[in-house]
C-alpha cells in the first residue's frame, strides 16, 4: 500500500497526534452466498485519526464496518486489532476490546430515557451483580456513581442536558442521532465506528454533528472510522478516504489525493461498468 | 442619609462585602451551579479563595488599576467571580451580551478600550478573535470552558483555572499587592461600567460607582426584606443591570444564595429544582410560561380541564385581594385552600414558583391578564421600573399595594418629579456618574442639580401616589388632526394577546394609525395545529388567511378598548400588516433586551409603510435577514393590507368617566 506516513506516528497540522496502526484489515472478502459483498480489500486505521470510508450505494460499506465491528465474519483475510489477529469473535466480545459504533437507522431503547441509553453504553464497566445493584449498596453504588459520572461528562459534552431526563421516542432524528453518539462514547473506545451519522440531517443538523465528531476526536483522541454519503462532509472532516465501489477499494489516501483520483471521479459520475 | 455614609466606612466595595460575607457566612452557599447533573455548591469562605485566586492571576497577568476587563459569557459562578476579582485589583469589569455579534462586540472593547477579556468558550473567544485586530489595546483573553480551544494560539490565551492556579502559585509573593490595591478602594471609584442596549444609536457606558451599586443594594433589599436565605436564579444576561444588581450588588449585601442554571434550554428544570424565593423575570418569560401552561391544558384531559378551569375562576375573583391581605369570607378562604391543594400549589410547583416571596417583573409593561393570573395563584408578583442609569430602581411597588397598570411609588431613597412636557425625572444615591468618554450625552441626561430625565412620559396618580408610564416622551407624538399619539399604549394592548409577539405602530403626523405585527410562533402554531392548518414555514403562517382574520379579531378588540380613553381614542389601528419575518435584534430592529428600534424599522420597512397609506391591497417585498453567525440572506413575500373597524371617537363611553 502506498503510504507516505511514517510508521511511528505524527503530528497533523493543526496539532493532533496521529500514532501508529491501531487496526489492519488484511485482503478482506466477504460473501453472501453467491454474492461477494467484499472482495480483496485491505487498509489500515491508525491512532487518533478519522477515517472514512466512502462509495456509491451498495459498495459494500456497511459490511465493511460490520466486519469491523465483528458483526460480519469475513471468508478470507484477516483483521489485525492492536497488534494480534483477532479471531472470529461476537460483536459483544468485540465492543468489550474498545470498538463502539453508532447505526444508520437508530438502535437505542426508545422508552428509555436519554440518560438511561447513554448509561447502558457503560454497560462494560459494570461489575457487580443484578442482586447486588438492586440493593444498591456498597461496590455497586459506588460503581453507579462512578459510572453516571462518565455518562453526565459526555451529556455535557455533547450539550444534551436538557433532554438528559426525555424518553428517546419524543426527541426528533437529529437529537437521537447525538444520544446514538453519545451512547457510543460512553463506552470510551479506542475505536468509534459510525455508520452515516449525518444521514437523513438538514444542513444545521450536519454541522453540528460535524463539530461534534471533531470535538471527539481532538479532546479525548478516539480514533474514528466512519462511513458516510455526504461527500463534502467526508472531505472536511477525515484524515484519509477508502473509497469503494462495487466491493473492491478503488481509491485510498488524503481527501485531496481520493478526490483527484480518475476511477474515483468514474465511480461517482457514473461511467459505465464492463 | 446617615445610616449609609456610616457603613460607608467600613464597606466600600463589593470586595469588602465579600470579606465581610466570608467572615459572616463562612460556609453557608454563595453560588451554586449545575454541572454534570448536579448542584455544585460553593460556601462564601470558598468563592472568596477562589476571587482572590483569580485576582491574584489578573496581577500576575499584568492588570492595572484602571483597566477594563470585558467579560462575555452566560450565567456561570466563575463569570460572576470576574467582577469582584477585578474590582479587587482596581480594574473595572464591563460585561458585555454574549448574544452579540462580532461587530457589536468590536464596539464596546474598542470603546472601552478593554485591555482584558474574560471569555466563557470558544464561541465567545471565536468572535473576539475576529475582531480583535480593530481592537488596539485588547491584550489578553482568559477563557473558562476550554473545549475545542487546545490547538488555539496560546500567546494571548489563558485558561481560566490556569491563570487561578498561578494565582495561587505566586500567593506569597503577589498577597501584598493585592491587598494594597484593596484597601485603596473608595466609595466613590467606579464599580462597573454597563452598557445600555441603546434603541436608539450606539450603546452607552454608563459608569456606577461603589456608592451607587451599595447603596442602591441596601435600600432595595431591605425594601423587600431580603436576607441571607433568599435564593435567586440567576439567568438574565449578566450584562443587563438588572441582573448586576440582584446576582452581584444584593446577593452581596444580604448575603443570599445565586443558582446558576446547567444551560438556558434546562432553565425550567433548575428553576424547579431550586425553587427560588426571589424572582425576577422580564414580562415575555411570564408571557411565556402562562401561554405553556395554558397550551397544555387545552390537551388536559376533560376532568382536569374543568377542574383547572373552575378554581383559576374562583382564584381570579379573591387570589389578589388574600395576598393583598383584603378582607374575604371564610367561605371563599375555603374554596381558595381547596384550590390550593388541587391546582394553585401544584401549577405553582409545576412552574418553580412555590417559594417565591417577592418577584419582580420589569423593562415592559406585562398584560393585566398575565399580571392578575399570576397573583391569583398567591405569587407575590410585583412592578418595578428603572433604568440603568438609576442602577435600577427609580419606583416599586410595596407589597399590598400592587397594580397592573402603574409601576408603583418612588424607591426609597429616591426623588421623582415630572417635567413640563410630562418627561419623568428622578434623583436618587444610584444615580449614574457618567457616560463613558460621552460628555455630551452625560450633560444632556443629567442636570447639575442631579435630576436624570428617564426619557419616558408619565404622570403621578393623585390619590395613590404611584407612577404611570404612557410611552418613551421621544415617541410620544401628535397625529394630522392634533390628537396624542402614543404608539406603545396601543402596541402594550396588542401584545397582550397571546398570538402577538411584538406590535409597531405608526401615526406620527398622519390622519390614521397603522400597525405591524408579529405573530408568536409558539402561540398560533399551535393554534393552528389545533385547527388542523398546515403551514411549513413561519412566513407562510403569518400570511395565513385564517390568521390574519385572527389577527383583525385583535386588533378591532384593542381598537374598542383604545376608544374609551378621550385622550386617545384618535391612535386606533385602521389598517394593518403581519410581517413576514420577526423582528429580530441580529438585524438591528429591535434590542437584545427586547425593545423596538423605531427607526430602523421605519427604514427598513419604507416600502410597507408607504403600502399602508397608499391604499394598496397588498405589497411585495424583500427584507434582508442575518443569521446567527452573521451570514446575510433574503426573505421575499407578499403581505396582504388588512383594514380593521374602527369605533368612531365621538362615539358616547359606555362607562363614565370617575
Amino acid at each position: 500500500m502506498m503510504d507516505a506516513q511514517p510508521a511511528e506516528g505524527f503530528v497533523t497540522a493543526d496539532g493532533r497526534k496521529i500514532g501508529g496502526v491501531v487496526m489492519e484489515m488484511k485482503n478482506i472478502t466477504l460473501r453472501f452466498g453467491g454474492v461477494v459483498a467484499i472482495k480483496d480489500i485491505s487498509f489500515d486505521i491508525r491512532e487518533g485519526e478519522i477515517r472514512a470510508i466512502i462509495g456509491p450505494n451498495g459498495a459494500g460499506k456497511s459490511s465493511m464496518l460490520n466486519v469491523i465491528s465483528g458483526f460480519y465474519v469475513p471468508q478470507e483475510g484477516e483483521v489485525i486489532y492492536k497488534g494480534q489477529k483477532r479471531p472470529p469473535m461476537k460483536p459483544y466480545e468485540v465492543a468489550r476490546q474498545g470498538i463502539a459504533r453508532t447505526f444508520q437507522n437508530i438502535a437505542l431503547f426508545e422508552g428509555m430515557t436519554v440518560l438511561d441509553n447513554v448509561m447502558t453504553g457503560r454497560l462494560n464497566y459494570m461489575n457487580t451483580g443484578l442482586l447486588s445493584q438492586a440493593m444498591w449498596w456498597g461496590k455497586s453504588q459506588r460503581e453507579e456513581i462512578e459510572n453516571r459520572e462518565v455518562a453526565e461528562k459526555i451529556i455535557d459534552f455533547l450539550e444534551i442536558q436538557n433532554i438528559r431526563k426525555t424518553p428517546v421516542a419524543r426527541l426528533p432524528y437529529g437529537l437521537k442521532k447525538r444520544v446514538e453518539l453519545a451512547r457510543a462514547l460512553a463506552a470510551q473506545p479506542s475505536i468509534l465506528l459510525l455508520d452515516e451519522p449525518m444521514a437523513g440531517m438538514n444542513v444545521e443538523e450536519k454541522e453540528d454533528m460535524s463539530r461534534f465528531i471533531l470535538d471527539v476526536n481532538d479532546e479525548f483522541g478516539t480514533t474514528i472510522a466512519l462511513i458516510e454519503h455526504d461527500m463534502g462532509v467526508v472531505m472536511d472532516l477525515s484524515d484519509r478516504v477508502v473509497v469503494m465501489d462495487y466491493g473492491r477499494k478503488i481509491g485510498d489516501g488524503t481527501p485531496d489525493e481520493v478526490r483527484n483520483n480518475q476511477e474515483v471521479i468514474d465511480a461517482y459520475l457514473g461511467v459505465a461498468h464492463d | 442619609m446617615a445610616a449609609p455614609s456610616q457603613d460607608a466606612g467600613a464597606i466600600a466595595s463589593i470586595p469588602a462585602l465579600l470579606d465581610r460575607n466570608a467572615k459572616r457566612f463562612g460556609n453557608k452557599p454563595a453560588y451554586r451551579e449545575k454541572e454534570f447533573g448536579i448542584w455544585q455548591t460553593w460556601s462564601w469562605a470558598e468563592a472568596k479563595e477562589e476571587i482572590e485566586a483569580l485576582a491574584l492571576g489578573l496581577i500576575n497577568l499584568g492588570v492595572q488599576p484602571g483597566d477594563f476587563i470585558a467579560i462575555i459569557g452566560s450565567n456561570r459562578p466563575h463569570l460572576y467571580w470576574v467582577f469582584p476579582a477585578a474590582q479587587m485589583v482596581g480594574a473595572i469589569p464591563v460585561p458585555i451580551y454574549q448574544d452579540s455579534a462580532a461587530e457589536e462586540m468590536a464596539y464596546v472593547l474598542d470603546h472601552c478600550g478593554a485591555r482584558f477579556v474574560v471569555a466563557e468558550d470558544q464561541e465567545q473567544v471565536d468572535k473576539v478573535i475576529e475582531v480583535q485586530d480593530q481592537l488596539h489595546q485588547f491584550e489578553h483573553m482568559i477563557y473558562l470552558d476550554p473545549r475545542g480551544l487546545r490547538k488555539y494560539d496560546h500567546a494571548k490565551l489563558h485558561e481560566y483555572a490556569h491563570v487561578q492556579a498561578m494565582g495561587r502559585a505566586a500567593i506569597d509573593e503577589l498577597t501584598p499587592e493585592l491587598t494594597a490595591r484593596k484597601s485603596k478602594l473608595a466609595y466613590d471609584d467606579v464599580c462597573v461600567m454597563l452598557y445600555t442596549s441603546g434603541t436608539t444609536g450606539k450603546p452607552k457606558g454608563v459608569v456606577l460607582s461603589n456608592r451607587n451599586i451599595i447603596e442602591t443594594s441596601k435600600n432595595s433589599s431591605e425594601f423587600d426584606s431580603l436576607g441571607p436565605g433568599d435564593e435567586v436564579l440567576a439567568y438574565l444576561p449578566m450584562a443587563w443591570v438588572g441582573d448586576f444588581i440582584f446576582s452581584i450588588g444584593q446577593a452581596m449585601w444580604t448575603g443570599f444564595c445565586v443558582n446558576c442554571p446547567e444551560s438556558p434550554e434546562t432553565m425550567v428544570t433548575d428553576l424547579r429544582e431550586i425553587g427560588p424565593t426571589y424572582y425576577f423575570a422580564p414580562p415575555r418569560v411570564f408571557e411565556g410560561q402562562l401561554t405553556n401552561v395554558m397550551i397544555r391544558m387545552e390537551d388536559a384531559s376533560k376532568f382536569k380541564k374543568r377542574l383547572f378551569d373552575k378554581y383559576m375562576a374562583h382564584a381570579r375573583k379573591v387570589g389578589g385581594k388574600i395576598l393583598d391581605g383584603e378582607s374575604v369570607s371564610a367561605g371563599d378562604r375555603f374554596k381558595y385552600w381547596l384550590g390550593n391543594l388541587f391546582v394553585y400549589g401544584p401549577l405553582k410547583n409545576s412552574l418553580g414558583l412555590s417559594r417565591v416571596r417577592v418577584g419582580y417583573t420589569a423593562g415592559e409593561a406585562i398584560g393585566p391578564e398575565i399580571f392578575h393570573f399570576y397573583r391569583s395563584l398567591g405569587i407575590n408578583l410585583k412592578q418595578l421600573y428603572g433604568q440603568t442609569e438609576a442602577s435600577v430602581f427609580i419606583t416599586q411597588q410595596p407589597d399590598g399595594q400592587v397594580r397592573s397598570d402603574t409601576v408603583g411609588v418612588a424607591s426609597p431613597g429616591v426623588e421623582l418629579k415630572i417635567g413640563d412636557n410630562g418627561e419623568v425625572y428622578y434623583r436618587s444615591p444610584g444615580v449614574f456618574e457618567y457616560y463613558y468618554k460621552n460628555e455630551e450625552s452625560t450633560k444632556s441626561t443629567k442636570d447639575a442639580e442631579g435630576w436624570v430625565a428617564t426619557g419616558d412620559a408619565g404622570f403621578i396618580e393623585p390619590d395613590s401616589g404611584h407612577l404611570r408610564i404612557i410611552d418613551r416622551a421621544k415617541d410620544v407624538g401628535k397625529m394630522a388632526n392634533g390628537a396624542l399619539f402614543a404608539p406603545k399604549y396601543v402596541e402594550n394592548k396588542l401584545k397582550f394577546f397571546p398570538n402577538i409577539l411584538e406590535a409597531v405602530v405608526f401615526g406620527n403626523g398622519r390622519e390614521e394609525c397603522t400597525a405591524f405585527l408579529n405573530i408568536d410562533l409558539n402561540a398560533v402554531g399551535n393554534w393552528a395545529e389545533r385547527h388542523n392548518l398546515a403551514y411549513s414555514s413561519y412566513t407562510e403562517l403569518a400570511g395565513h388567511p385564517k390568521v390574519l382574520e385572527m389577527m383583525k379579531g385583535h386588533v378591532e378588540e384593542v381598537n374598542a378598548s383604545v376608544a374609551e380613553d378621550e385622550m386617545l381614542s384618535g391612535c386606533q389601528v385602521h389598517r394593518f400588516v403581519v410581517l413576514h419575518k420577526q423582528l429580530d435584534p441580529d438585524d438591528g430592529e429591535i434590542t437584545r433586551t427586547g425593545k423596538v428600534r423605531r427607526r430602523t424599522v421605519d427604514e427598513k420597512f419604507a416600502d410597507i409603510i408607504t403600502a399602508l397609506y397608499d391604499g394598496s391591497e397588498e405589497i411585495a417585498t424583500r427584507t434582508e435577514v442575518t443569521y446567527e453567525d452573521g451570514r446575510k440572506g433574503y426573505i421575499s413575500a407578499t403581505l396582504k393590507i388588512v383594514k380593521a373597524k374602527t369605533v368612531p371617537a365621538s362615539a358616547p363611553k359606555a362607562v363614565a368617566a370617575e
